[in-house]
């Protein structure tokens, strides 16, 4: 009896232990995500995918809400010390983030895990958004996109409108004999700051800021109030005035896209991204082409929007092998194939756009008209002043812009004054975010 | 003689009032406390060294437009807010109390929606209030372009008040409607039998004996509302349009968690908790005075 339970008691200890030694244990690690709704279930695929294609490594991909709601998580978490390795940030919240001191840059990443990156593959406008001044990425584009425009072209032959307009002025043209054919809303339109203000000033080659854009210092200072950016805004407003469309912000989830995608109004401004979106929705006849530039100048390339995925400090380096893996695998011609396909970001390498070039990706019915947004990112090798922006409480600058802008809309005040406005409190966030890291710089 | 609670054993009435102290410390003093630090401080969202700046952002704050605007919408807020709930639910108590059929049934109806959150509320109403597809829609077609509260700030303003209000009612009408049964009939009666008409009986009896009801309700009402109209303003219209629905509460979350403001919105915590103090502390002075309490 006695004999046979240290039998029993050995073998359970013999077999607990041996087979824990076999089944090798997954090197784990953490990705918190802020896309949700369709967009959250393909990026859960993705890391499926990861899974799915080797043996060593086990992401585990959480989506935590809005990416507002992810980064606040992230930043919780990361003063908890109980972060995740790999989290999201939207683009306006890079210099944020960059200067936080709680990341691990993605290039040295890397090359501390003994991987070899063709840097240059990326395309400029993408990576120079996210890179340090001298050139090194500091986090990996993940959903990239930019603006085009949306126009609806049986609205188009209706009011005998040739083609999509290259102008400002043609643009408002079109506007103009749209309304006279009939069509009561010929577009849907906000303030949309990604488009009127930061694609805007870099199409055309002016400074949002000083120091290019905040690439070159925590001292710069907000310009938009001396740029022609003024006189769009005058445009956009005389748009209001003479009903030439419809002001649509996005109250109760009806936005400049819904108005659009229903074929209320004839054009919206966007991204790219929610080309798959409208496809599902739109009944009529409709394509993309580049937004408009200011007649008499030659545009430069449009930057991206979207997010890119952080590494963050404090892990151990077995863990970061397996971040690395996964941004490696991210790289891949297939895995950019895959998120293009499902959804409406575009590939952030050369040679993965001209892989899908050559599998005739943009000629199939429900991808023609992505090209434009690769194109238009590729117009031109990116300028000092269209790299993107570098400014600190850019959310919050933003938030302060659309305020003045809907106080002029409301005729509380005059065009001038609502920019001199936003510019003279945006430029109080900036000092605080100077203020905050005194005595550093930005890499 | 008052009959008082006396408890033999010394450690008891401690421990039990324990818990309660606990839960207090851990989620009012202790944030409160890190809340003053921060607000003296430029506080880095993700931690790290922070740079002192004494009464920095609390001036900054007191020198911006912005501030002093959001105040003004936070106090027009709270007492429309306030006086159209407590206005509502006096009247509708008042009906309820003189129903003598179908008391309990009125009574279940008026009482649902305190059980329905906040969020849920605005999306309701953000239906109602759809400029271009709900019971608005209507009034637009008739007068295009009179109900938009995506540009107009009158409109966005009224909407939140009306959502916010509409949730308060139920909370104030039980606490009248208690208030009321407990006033004995005989007053009432007798004054009818003297000739007194229904204003009159209502201003010179039930009133006054309704007065420590309606004071509690008005304390709780007037600090509710510089704070629970955050769950309605962040479903319907996020501060906007143009700030005409930054609620104090408001401006403080979206500059602390979106903005990722942490000092800043540290200071307008410090301030936003003192105002409420302060304003708690008026009116226990000099209402109170003049409400009649029972023997």
């Amino acid at each position: 009896m006695y004999r046979t339970k240290i039998m029993f008691l050995t073998f359970t200890i013999l077999a607990l232990t041996t087979t824990s030694g076999i089944a090798e244990a997954k090197t784990e690690f953490n990705f918190w995500y802020g896309l949700k709704g369709y967009l959250g279930k393909q990026v859960a695929q993705v890391c499926d995918r990861f899974n799915a294609s080797q043996d060593n490594y086990l992401i585990v991909c959480t989506g935590k809400g809005s990416y507002d709601q992810a980064l606040q998580a992230s930043i919780a978490a990361y003063r908890a010390k109980k972060h995740p390795h790999i989290m999201q940030g939207v683009d306006s919240s890079t210099a944020t983030i960059m200067m936080s001191g709680a990341i691990y840059p993605a290039y040295q990443l890397m090359s501390d895990t003994g991987y070899n990156v063709d840097w240059d593959d990326y395309i400029g406008s993408i990576m120079n958004y996210y890179a340090s001044s001298d050139g090194k990425l500091y986090s990996f584009p993940f959903n990239s996109s930019t603006p085009v425009m949306y126009y609806n072209a049986d609205m188009y032959e209706k009011a005998g409108i040739s083609g999509p307009a290259k102008t400002w002025d043609q643009f408002e043209e079109d506007l103009r004999s749209l309304k006279n054919a009939g069509i009561e809303c010929p577009i849907a339109f906000s303030f949309y700051t990604w488009v009127h203000l930061d694609q805007y000033h870099y199409m055309h080659n002016e400074p949002i800021s000083t120091r290019n854009n905040g690439f070159d210092g925590l001292d710069a200072e907000l310009m938009f109030n001396k740029t022609s950016y003024v006189n769009h805004i005058k445009r956009l407003k005389r748009w209001h005035d003479e009903k030439l469309g419809s002001y649509a912000k996005n109250l109760f989830g009806i936005g400049t896209r819904e108005s659009f995608a229903t074929g209320k109004c004839g054009h919206y401004f966007g991204s790219i991204a929610s080309h798959g979106t409208v496809l599902k929705t739109a009944k009529m006849q409709w394509n993309v082409a580049f937004v408009p530039h200011n007649k008499g100048t030659k545009p430069n390339n449009t930057v991206v929007g979207g997010s890119s995925l952080w590494a963050m400090k404090g892990f151990s380096n077995e863990e970061y092998k397996g971040v690395a893996a996964f941004f490696n695998f991210l790289r891949s011609h297939e895995s950019q194939e895959f998120w293009s396909t499902v959804t409406g970001y575009v590939p952030v390498t050369k040679s993965a756009y001209d892989s899908l070039i050559a599998k005739g990706f943009y000629a199939k019915k429900e991808f023609a008209g992505r090209e434009v947004a690769i194109e238009s990112l590729t117009r031109t090798p990116p300028k000092p002043l269209s790299r993107g922006v570098r400014l600190g409480n850019y959310r919050q600058i933003k938030k302060i812009l659309d305020e003045e802008l809907e106080k002029m809309l409301m005729g509380k005040k005059s065009v001038q004054d609502a920019l001199d406005n936003a510019v003279k409190r945006g430029n109080l966030q900036l000092r605080r975010f100077e203020k905050q890291y005194k005595g550093k710089s930005l890499p | 003689m008052i009959k008082r609670v006396i408890f033999k054993n010394q450690r008891l009435p401690y421990l039990l009032i324990l818990p309660e102290l606990l839960i207090i410390l851990v989620f009012f003093y202790w944030p409160s406390i890190q809340a003053i630090f921060w607000s003296l401080t430029l506080e880095p969202p993700f931690g790290g060294p922070a740079q002192w700046v004494g009464l920095d952002n609390f001036r900054e704050l007191l020198d911006s437009e912005e501030y002093y605007s959001s105040a003004g919408v936070t106090l027009l807020f709270a007492f429309w807010t306030t006086l159209i709930s407590m206005g509502s639910a006096l009247i509708l108590a008042l009906f309820v109390d003189r129903v003598i059929r179908g008391l309990v049934a009125y009574r279940a109806i008026l009482m649902w929606p305190y059980a329905i959150a906040a969020p849920a509320v605005a999306v309701a109403f953000q239906f109602i209030f759809q400029p271009g597809v709900g019971f608005f829609a209507f009034l637009n077609d008739i007068w295009p372009g009179i109900w938009d509260p995506s540009i107009d700030s009158y409109d966005a303003l009224v909407m939140v008040i009306i959502a916010a209000s509409w949730k308060s009612i139920t909370y104030n009408f039980i606490f009248f409607l208690a208030g009321l049964q407990s006033i004995p009939k005989t007053f009432v009666e007798a004054a009818a039998l003297d000739g007194a008409d229904p204003i009159q009986r209502f201003f010179t009896i039930v009133f006054p004996l309704l007065s420590p009801t309606f004071f509690f309700l008005l304390v709780i009402n007037v600090t509710d509302s510089f704070t629970e109209g955050f769950g309605i303003i962040n479903v319907m219209t996020q501060g906007g349009p143009g700030g005409s629905t930054n609620i104090l509460v408001y401006k403080l979350y979206q500059d602390g968690f979106i903005g990722l403001d942490l000092s800043s919105s540290s200071a307008q915590s410090v301030i936003l908790m003192v105002l409420v103090i302060l304003l708690t502390f008026i009116q226990f002075r000099w209402i109170e005075r003049r409400i009649h309490y029972a023997e």
